[in-house]
């Protein structure tokens, strides 16, 4: 299977920091990606680096084959429609003064579609109930949400033009156990009927076991290890995995099958 | 006699909608040289409940907080200034919130020393040396001289810790200590919590969002949800045989490393109540899946669960049917 994201040699510093040291990895189609770390290694700037958000000093990213790190503005702008990201405070993302409804929509506005009359309300409304807001919460504002709906609500506006790649950076590290598995649900339910791939960018070993098929581990701006899931947690090969995985608190005894 | 013992504890704070109730008749007692976890999501009272006992949150308070046989909550603040800090510490999750960034750790080490004990300036930075070793920061005799800044994250939280042993209290507060930590510092701070309990006979009361962090750290555990404890077990009790349905909603949302990762996570519908106006009759009641009838009237007690020392939960379920259900895959 050829991979729908190719990144080779990423280099990125900040003043005297090499924050991203030459990482290269394959998303593939419709898989999700964990890439986990401890603060400092490198794993948002390399996500900020994959889409573009920020500028690489070094390496390339290639999205179906296209080289996004040298496309032009308008190749960018299509590109970009692919590749969404979604992030730990969604409230810092959502614009306070703008309407839900509004948010949604937004990314029709920048690209022009659904120009009908009432058709773009339509397409918000579907987006809404897919993540699970109901209709009611059109005309409302940013602040009049939870956390966890707010990261519905981002998750809405990354769908509007049916991406084929998400970046959630730390998507659930600001919310509760209760809300978090919710939204861990939602993400997979996402992947499973649209097969969108995902990269899950998070410090939360469990986390990114339970959603992830392959994983990364970075540290110090590296990848230091790169696995299939399953593979990573039961034998990890690098002492820093290692010394990761013997750091998270065990709940002693098992508790029966709740599933 | 347990070294602190709350009795009934209400706080009450006057918001914009009206009154909240954020603390709804909360008992608990902390045996000396124990480790109390209290759990609980945003909102359920959990820090409340450890800082109203310290009289450090406004509000409208009432009940009882016996520490030795005196009434914390009826201390005049110059007298519970003196408990502070000297027989009860507290130490916060963000240590730049208690460390003033202008003066040098061992400066604030060592006034915390002098603001309860008479002795000199030498002494006391002598002691702030010693402590910041006995928290495990490497080379205390030149890391004294650093400003908080200079520290990472570990180590700062370290030169809290050290901070609140200064005067080698009987009971620590700890409110979500490694919350902002990475994994791997955390379980070097949660091990040197663990073994300075150990090594001084100190009792903690570790307040936390996080299970694993009371899997490792607590004999005890009191879940909190929406201002009252809805069960209450020892650590190993809590985890084999949990009784409450909210405790059960928290186990199958979460992530863990030692079951299949197939397993999918059940998440609890919905969201916490509103504490100015809560539900009546189970405060859980509009999120359980087995919610009956009656459970919409009738607030359940905390109380012991038949056969099982130590263990209470406010459930109005009977108990064999709690086990039953338990033991059932969740709805």
């Amino acid at each position: 299977m050829s991979a729908l994201v190719e990144v080779r040699g990423l280099r990125r510093r900040f003043g005297r920091v090499t924050a991203v040291d030459g990482v290269s990895f394959d998303v593939r189609p419709g898989e999700t990606l964990g890439i986990v770390g401890e603060s400092g290694s490198g794993k948002t700037t390399t996500a900020r680096l994959m889409l573009r958000l920020l500028h690489a000093d070094a390496g390339e990213v290639r999205f179906a084959g296209e080289d996004v790190t040298r496309a032009g503005r308008a190749r960018l702008k299509a590109l970009r429609r692919e590749m969404q990201m979604i992030f730990q405070d969604p409230y810092s993302s959502l614009n306070p003064r703008r309407s839900v409804g509004s948010i949604v929509a937004e990314p029709f506005a920048v690209h022009g579609l659904l120009t009908g009359p009432g058709e773009r309300r339509r397409a918000v409304q579907e987006l809404m109930e897919r993540v699970g807001l109901g209709a009611e919460h059109y005309n409302r504002f940013p602040h009049e949400f939870s956390g966890g709906q707010r990261q519905r609500v981002g998750l809405a506006r990354a769908l509007a033009l049916s991406p084929r790649l998400i970046v959630a950076d730390e998507p659930v590290s600001a919310l509760d156990v209760s809300i978090q598995a919710q939204i861990l649900n939602l993400l997979r339910d996402l992947r499973r009927e649209e097969g969108i791939a995902l990269v899950l960018i998070s410090h939360d070993l469990s986390v990114v076991r339970h959603m992830s098929d392959r994983v990364a581990v970075m540290h110090a701006g590296r990848i230091v290890e790169l696995a299939d899931a399953d593979r990573l947690y039961a034998s990890p090969e690098h002492e820093y995995t290692r010394r990761l995985l013997q750091s998270v608190p065990r709940l002693a005894p098992s508790s029966p099958s709740s599933s | 006699m347990a070294l602190l013992e709350v009795e009934g504890l209400r706080v009450r704070f006057d918001t914009e909608d009206g009154p909240l109730q954020a603390v709804d008749g909360v008992s608990l007692s902390v045996e000396a040289g124990r480790v109390l976890g209290i759990v609980g999501e945003s909102g359920s009272g959990k820090s409340v409940t450890a800082l109203a006992t310290m009289g450090l949150v406004p509000g409208r308070i009432e009940g009882r907080a016996r520490f030795e046989g005196r009434d914390l909550l009826a201390l005049s603040p110059e007298e519970m200034r003196r408990v502070r800090g000297h027989e009860i510490a507290i130490v916060f999750q963000d240590p730049l919130s208690s460390l003033h960034p202008f003066y040098r750790v061992g400066r604030q080490l060592a006034e915390a020393v002098r603001v309860h004990q008479d002795v000199s300036r030498r002494a006391a930075r002598a002691r702030a040396v010693e402590l910041l070793g006995l928290v495990g920061v490497p080379e205390p005799a030149e890391r004294v001289d650093a400003y908080p800044h200079q520290l990472s994250g570990g180590m700062r939280q370290r030169a809290m810790i050290a901070m609140a042993l200064a005067n080698d209290p009987r009971l620590l507060i700890a409110d979500e200590p490694t919350t902002a930590l990475d994994v791997t510092v955390q379980a070097q701070i949660l091990a040197l919590l663990r073994r300075l309990q150990e090594e001084r006979g100190m009792a903690i009361v570790i307040i936390t969002h996080d299970l694993g962090v009371v899997a490792e750290l607590a004999d005890d555990v009191a879940v909190m949800y929406a201002g009252q404890i809805v069960e209450r077990a020892p650590v190993e009790r809590l985890f084999a045989a949990p009784e409450h349905p909210y405790t059960w909603g928290l186990l199958r949302s979460m992530p863990r490393l030692d079951v299949p990762r197939e397993r999918e996570l059940v998440p609890i519908p919905g969201r916490p109540p509103s504490l100015v106006h809560p539900p009546g009759g189970c405060r859980f009641h509009p999120r359980c899946p087995y919610v009956r009838d009656p459970h919409r009237e009738v607030e359940p007690a905390l109380e012991p669960v038949p056969g099982d020392e130590g263990h209470a939960v406010a459930c109005l379920l009977d108990p064999a049917t709690r086990r039953r259900l338990w033991r059932e895959p969740a709805p």
